[in-house]
């Protein structure tokens, strides 16, 4: 039960708090060719990047969203103590969203003098969670984790912004980057346009560095920012946010976050 | 010098008599031509592999290119089983590679051995070249090796025969470019 409240707690804790571990997505690459390609994924929450040190990844939330903008399955599922990891055949060509989308409400209360919690959409909640709930209290979030891999050309249907949370819109193609050249993209929270976002860029192999070298970067008004990758690699990119806009009047606040591992290919 | 007064000619020309003055670039350019030979290197490898190798013209804008060849596995145990390696090429993949489909008419053809290559491209293959200033590509990629690019910046078309030649240092010797009015 203290493993399974402390693991909760993690979940939860992930999208919320500053300090937290880094949740990442790893393609074992991101530019493809043939319909033979296949993508492996690795899944994990660590510290360092890219090494699963930490725990694994849950893969219930996970979607991937193919170049024709419909539904693509992973293969392969598996979780080992420190990493998660799936396979996903790329027969058509274009670009694949591989994301995985956490949120929903969290509520604790009290119940007999015994601490309840919850944890689900807006509808279990209305079910579980009784209308006279001592003490509740009730938080709202929205995450994503996610990258990208392309097969032939890069393509942006199956990077449509979702109806709700943070979105990366595309200005330079999140795989059509090289070192050496900026990078330019726009930050949406329910699709408009957010300014004023920290955005946190990390490259990965951090255990062969003495510092963590992160770019921190502001998006303008239009929610837009750019980044000059000084070099090659698989970079880990991070923004959060919080606003009122909840699904319920229970929840003040609603916690957005997203993250992305992007790859920058040299010249 | 013939050659100057013609071209001189033509753009006066140009605004008022375009598709004309089109069809008489074209008969012009008839003779011109492009002549390259690629050195694929022999190396003293444990375990050697024909490299990729893409050659294309490189325009000033990154959309200008004419692509001349690409050498890869063109046959393998599936059909498109070669193209999964054409990334390497990296350059080659980015500008122009990742929006094509394999194989490419007169562009696709199997790898070399080692040796020296003459490639021989007339105005079939260069009508999309527009008179400018141009780079000719050679990107080159082996297995368990290395890659390398080498370029030869150079004017089309030119009113008299003009040789380059450039040498690699690793996954490619030499490289010569004539250009051949």
């Amino acid at each position: 039960m203290r493993v399974f409240l402390s693991t909760l707690a993690l979940v939860f804790a992930l999208p919320l708090a500053a300090h937290a571990h880094k949740a990442w997505l790893l393609p074992s690459q991101t530019t493809f060719s043939g319909s033979d390609s296949l993508v492996t994924v690795d899944a994990a929450i660590s510290n360092d990047l890219f090494y699963f040190n930490h725990r694994p990844m849950s893969l219930d939330n996970l979607t991937i969203t193919g170049p024709d903008g419909q539904s693509v399955e992973a293969e392969n599922k598996a979780s080992g103590r420190y990493r998660s990891v799936f396979d996903v055949a790329l027969p058509q060509e274009g670009t694949y969203q591989i994301a995985v989308r956490n949120g929903g409400l969290f509520a604790s209360w009290e119940e007999n003098g015994e601490q309840k919690r919850f944890r689900g959409s807006a509808e279990e909640f209305a079910k579980k969670v009784p209308a006279d709930a001592k003490n509740l209290v009730v938080s709202e979030s929205i995450g994503r984790i996610e990258t990208f891999v392309t097969n032939g050309a890069p393509t942006t249907k199956a990077l449509e912004p979702a109806d709700k949370g943070i979105d990366l819109v595309p200005v330079t193609h999140p795989n059509d980057l090289y070192a050496g050249d900026e990078g330019r993209f726009r930050l949406v929270v329910d699709g408009k346009p957010a300014g004023g976002l920290n955005v946190t860029i990390v490259r990965g192999g951090t255990r062969y560095r003495d510092s963590q070298d992160e770019i921190i970067v502001t998006t303008d008004e239009k929610g837009e920012f750019a980044v000059k990758f000084a070099e090659p690699g698989m970079y880990w990119l991070e923004t959060s946010t919080t606003d009122d806009k909840t699904s319920t009047p229970l929840a003040k606040q609603r916690r957005l976050s997203y993250s992305a591992t992007l790859e920058v290919l040299p010249q | 010098m013939v050659r100057t007064t013609l071209l001189a000619c033509l753009m006066t020309s140009l605004a008022l008599v375009a598709p004309l003055a089109l069809r008489a670039e074209e008969l012009k350019m008839a003779g011109d031509q492009l002549e390259l030979t690629v050195e694929v290197p022999r190396l003293n490898v444990a375990e050697y592999h024909r490299p990729y190798v893409a050659i294309w013209v490189q325009g000033e804008k990154p959309e200008d290119i004419v692509n001349l060849a690409v050498w890869y596995q063109v046959k393998g145990s599936t059909p498109d089983f070669g193209e999964k390696w054409l990334p390497d090429l990296r350059q080659w993949w980015r500008r122009t590679g990742r929006g094509l489909d394999f194989p490419v008419e007169a562009v696709s053809g199997p790898t070399r051995p080692v040796g020296e290559h003459t490639l021989t491209f007339g105005k079939e293959r260069l009508a999309g070249l527009k008179p400018g200033k141009y780079k000719l590509m050679v990107e080159a990629v082996r297995e368990v090796g290395g890659r390398e690019l080498l370029e030869i910046p150079f004017t089309w078309p030119s009113d008299k025969v003009t040789k380059q030649e450039v040498t690699g240092k690793k996954e490619l010797g030499k490289v010569s470019l004539t250009i051949k009015p």
